[in-house]
């Protein structure tokens, strides 16, 4: 914590007046950190002179904001219409399975990936897609996964 | 050989499908050749089932697109080119010869898209040299009212899916006295299947900002905020360029154009929360608090942003205003019907064999943009229904295939215009299943604020899973209904009173398909995993062992060219052997 006090003071400082500036203000700490910590969100409310509760309330709400630890890459699989009619679900399945990961554990041993499911990344005529980091893959089969998931991987994730 | 340029269309469904790699062959190419060719990037021409696409123009053969363009063979269709010489390969669209897609093309009318795919998004001299700004010229040389009469005189409604008049939204706002004034630009386009605000930020966002410029300064607001979702960063980037972009050149800040008018305009990143599209959501959201919906009067004209008189329109419906002032009423309203005109963009994904984005003029009816816009069916599976109007929306079936598109006709099927997703389904779609995937999104996205929109969504989607499950009762129907009506009278704002249109639509058109899970435990269009049976066909099994190898459960026997047999009673359904077989030996039921 010691370090990132330094850097999420810098943050604070950008932010402080600012009406309206709580999301950017976590959008951007989350952006530095990798994700909203207790520590973090404590930290905020004091220097924000905000309660703990209203921060909390907040970064549970909106589903960018992590409040654990996420993977080096961050894969999103699109859980949209045109996707959900392309069986994304054999395309989640061929992802979690890859990488040993289940619904409920999310996030690889090697803090390599995290997956996570989002409503619709608006490739709807790319149907099934899945988006690594800010790349987008689609017209996806499940037998395509692995090799494009080894391009991220280390030698211990697959 | 001269002035030849080629464009390649970079905005994200061009990126996805490898775009980046034919313009850096291209660019190699040129620098290696020295070429006099001018190479320009541009974004989504609509075409996304084509991409990635490249351009051509400048030769005596005139402007030609290429689809499906790989960098391997597209520098020797360039060098073909500036020699004379007509590429062979997927021709798209062509000026002087046949493209195989002119016809969808011609069946459209741009006013939405009229620069997409056709400028450099991120070139604002691109976008001033057609026409670009000029609107805004003309906007500033107006009395704020003539504006206001004649967005009204358009006729044109709100395209964010309710259809509400934007002229009379804007008057309400305009009247109010108020020392700050805000406009919004709702850019948080949730409804999955639906990706026309994406297209149109990443590929034309001056338009946009020229049209939200024009309206405050009717309105009388100095200030304004795009709510962009994160999911967009290509968007998210083409607004920040354009938007800098607009402050050098004198349209955005003070004085604008050297008139006394003077407008800032910000961007908020949404965060990831569907509900945040219903413009009280998405103000509470702009002020840094969670996105849960306030009630509705005071309206936002009288009682928005931070307290203050703010107008709220979405991406598509700003988009108009600059043609709009441009070309006058009168010559929009020569396109779509009376109660509704000009035109209409869709996004069309599913099993449509041309997906991609398209604008026609209202009043055309759905068969005509399904076979005559969208190019037909994908797979020779026939088509069973279109999905207009996302989570809110419902289902058309194949009978009502004739019905025009403009608010009030959509409306009356069941399903609603929305903001112009249309995901066609054929035949090995599942309804019940779509109205359950539905709910489980509403049911997810609900933010918990009206019972009946929180617990209520909760309980449609046990019952539509049970009947998914082949654990249906008759009695289910009847409790789907009734829970209906309540969520709908129950529910504060436009998600709660919407989430059961999936349902309703589905119950009213394809009641039988419930029948059918819950009497006959039976999926007719074997999607639902409980209800299906994976079998092989002895006839064409071969016995090459395939399937016995991948099964992952090792449910599957038989010896080498003898047929193979399932065991039912260990087959967890996961459809491997399905997928697998290279004879169709294994059916499902």
């Amino acid at each position: 914590m010691a370090n990132n006090i330094e850097l999420l003071d810098e943050i604070l400082a950008k932010y402080q007046g600012k009406k309206g500036s709580l999301i950017p203000l976590l959008q951007e700490t989350q952006n530095t950190l990798g994700y909203l910590s207790r520590e973090t969100m404590a930290y905020i409310a004091e220097k924000m002179h905000l309660p703990a509760a209203e921060i909390f309330g907040v970064a549970t709400f909106y589903s960018m904001f992590r409040l654990k630890p996420q993977g080096k890459h961050l894969i999103r699989v699109c859980k949209g219409t045109a996707c959900h009619v392309s069986d994304a679900d054999s395309i989640k399945k061929a992802v979690l399975d890859t990488l040993q990961l289940s619904e409920e554990k999310n996030t690889t041993a090697d803090m390599q990936f995290t997956v996570m499911e989002v409503a619709c990344l608006g490739c709807c005529s790319l149907s099934p897609v899945i988006m690594i980091d800010g790349r987008t893959y689609g017209k996806l089969t499940p037998a395509a996964i692995p090799a494009i998931l080894k391009q991220y991987a280390t030698e211990d994730t697959l | 050989m001269n002035n030849i340029s080629v464009k390649v269309g970079l905005a994200s469904c061009g990126v996805a499908a490898g775009a980046k790699e034919v313009y850096n062959a291209l660019e190699q190419y040129l620098k290696e050749k020295n070429k006099p060719v001018t190479l320009k990037k541009t974004a989504c021409i609509g075409m996304c089932f084509e991409e990635p696409i490249v351009q051509f123009e400048g030769s005596e053969l005139g402007s030609i697109h290429i689809g499906k363009a790989n960098p391997e063979t597209i520098t020797q269709i360039l060098e073909d080119y500036i020699a004379g010489k007509a590429p062979a390969e997927n021709v798209i669209l062509a000026e002087k010869t046949s493209g195989k897609h002119n016809a969808l093309l011609a069946n459209q009318q741009r006013i939405v898209l009229r620069n997409c795919g056709i400028i450099d998004p991120e070139c604002i001299e691109d976008y001033e040299a057609r026409d670009g700004y000029k609107a805004l010229q003309k906007a500033l040389s107006m009395d704020s009212n003539a504006i206001i009469e004649e967005i009204k005189k358009s006729g044109l409604r709100g395209r964010g899916g309710a259809g509400f008049p934007t002229g009379l939204k804007w008057q309400f706002c305009a009247s109010e006295n108020a020392d700050k004034k805000y406009v919004i630009c709702n850019a948080d386009e949730g409804d999955p299947g639906a990706f026309m605000d994406r297209s149109t930020l990443e590929g034309d966002p001056h338009s946009v900002i020229e049209g939200m410029i024009i309206g405050a300064y009717a309105i009388g607001a100095n200030e304004g905020y795009i709510y962009c979702r994160a999911e967009y960063p290509m968007a998210l980037e083409h607004l920040k360029t354009a938007i800098s972009a607009a402050e050098e050149k004198g349209y955005l800040g003070k004085n604008i154009l050297g008139s006394s008018f003077s407008f800032d305009l910000h961007i908020k990143e949404g965060a990831g929360a569907f509900v945040c599209g219903e413009e009280t959501a998405l103000m509470q959201s702009i002020e840094g608090k969670r996105g849960m919906p306030t009630l509705r009067p005071p309206y936002p004209a009288v009682k928005g942003l931070w307290g203050k008189p703010t107008n709220i329109n979405n991406v598509e419906t700003w988009a108009n205003i600059p043609w709009i002032i441009m070309h006058g009423a009168q010559e929009f309203r020569k396109y779509g019907t009376e109660k509704s005109p000009g035109t209409k963009v869709f996004a069309l994904a599913g099993k449509i064999a041309g997906s991609g984005l398209i604008e026609v003029p209202m009043g055309i009816t759905l068969k005509d943009i399904i076979y005559n816009v969208g190019g037909g069916m994908k797979t020779s599976n026939p088509f069973k229904a279109v999905q207009m109007g996302g989570p809110s929306g419902g289902c058309i079936p194949a009978e009502k295939l004739d019905t025009i598109v403009d608010y009030d006709s959509i409306t009356a099927t069941g399903a609603i215009m929305g903001s112009g997703g249309m995901v066609v389904m054929d035949t090995g779609t599942c309804m019940v299943d779509v109205a359950r995937f539905f709910l489980n999104f509403t049911q997810n996205e609900s933010c918990g604020k009206c019972t009946f929109c929180r617990i209520g969504t909760k309980r449609m989607l046990e019952i539509l899973t049970r009947i998914t499950e082949g654990k249906g009762e008759l009695q289910d129907l009847e409790n789907l209904e009734e829970l209906a009506v309540n969520i709908i009278k129950g529910s504060l704002c436009g998600l709660g009173q919407t989430a059961p249109n999936p349902v309703l639509t589905t119950l009213r058109y394809f009641k039988d398909e419930y029948l059918a899970h819950i009497v006959d435990k039976h999926c007719p269009a074997g999607v639902c995993n409980a209800l299906i049976t994976y079998k092989i066909n002895p006839e064409k099994c071969i016995g090459c062992t395939l399937c016995a190898r991948k099964c992952p459960v090792s449910c599957i026997s038989g010896q080498v060219k003898q047929v193979h047999t399932i065991d039912q009673s260990k087959c967890t359904k996961c459809g491997t052997c399905f997928q697998v077989c290279k004879f169709d030996a294994v059916t499902k039921e």
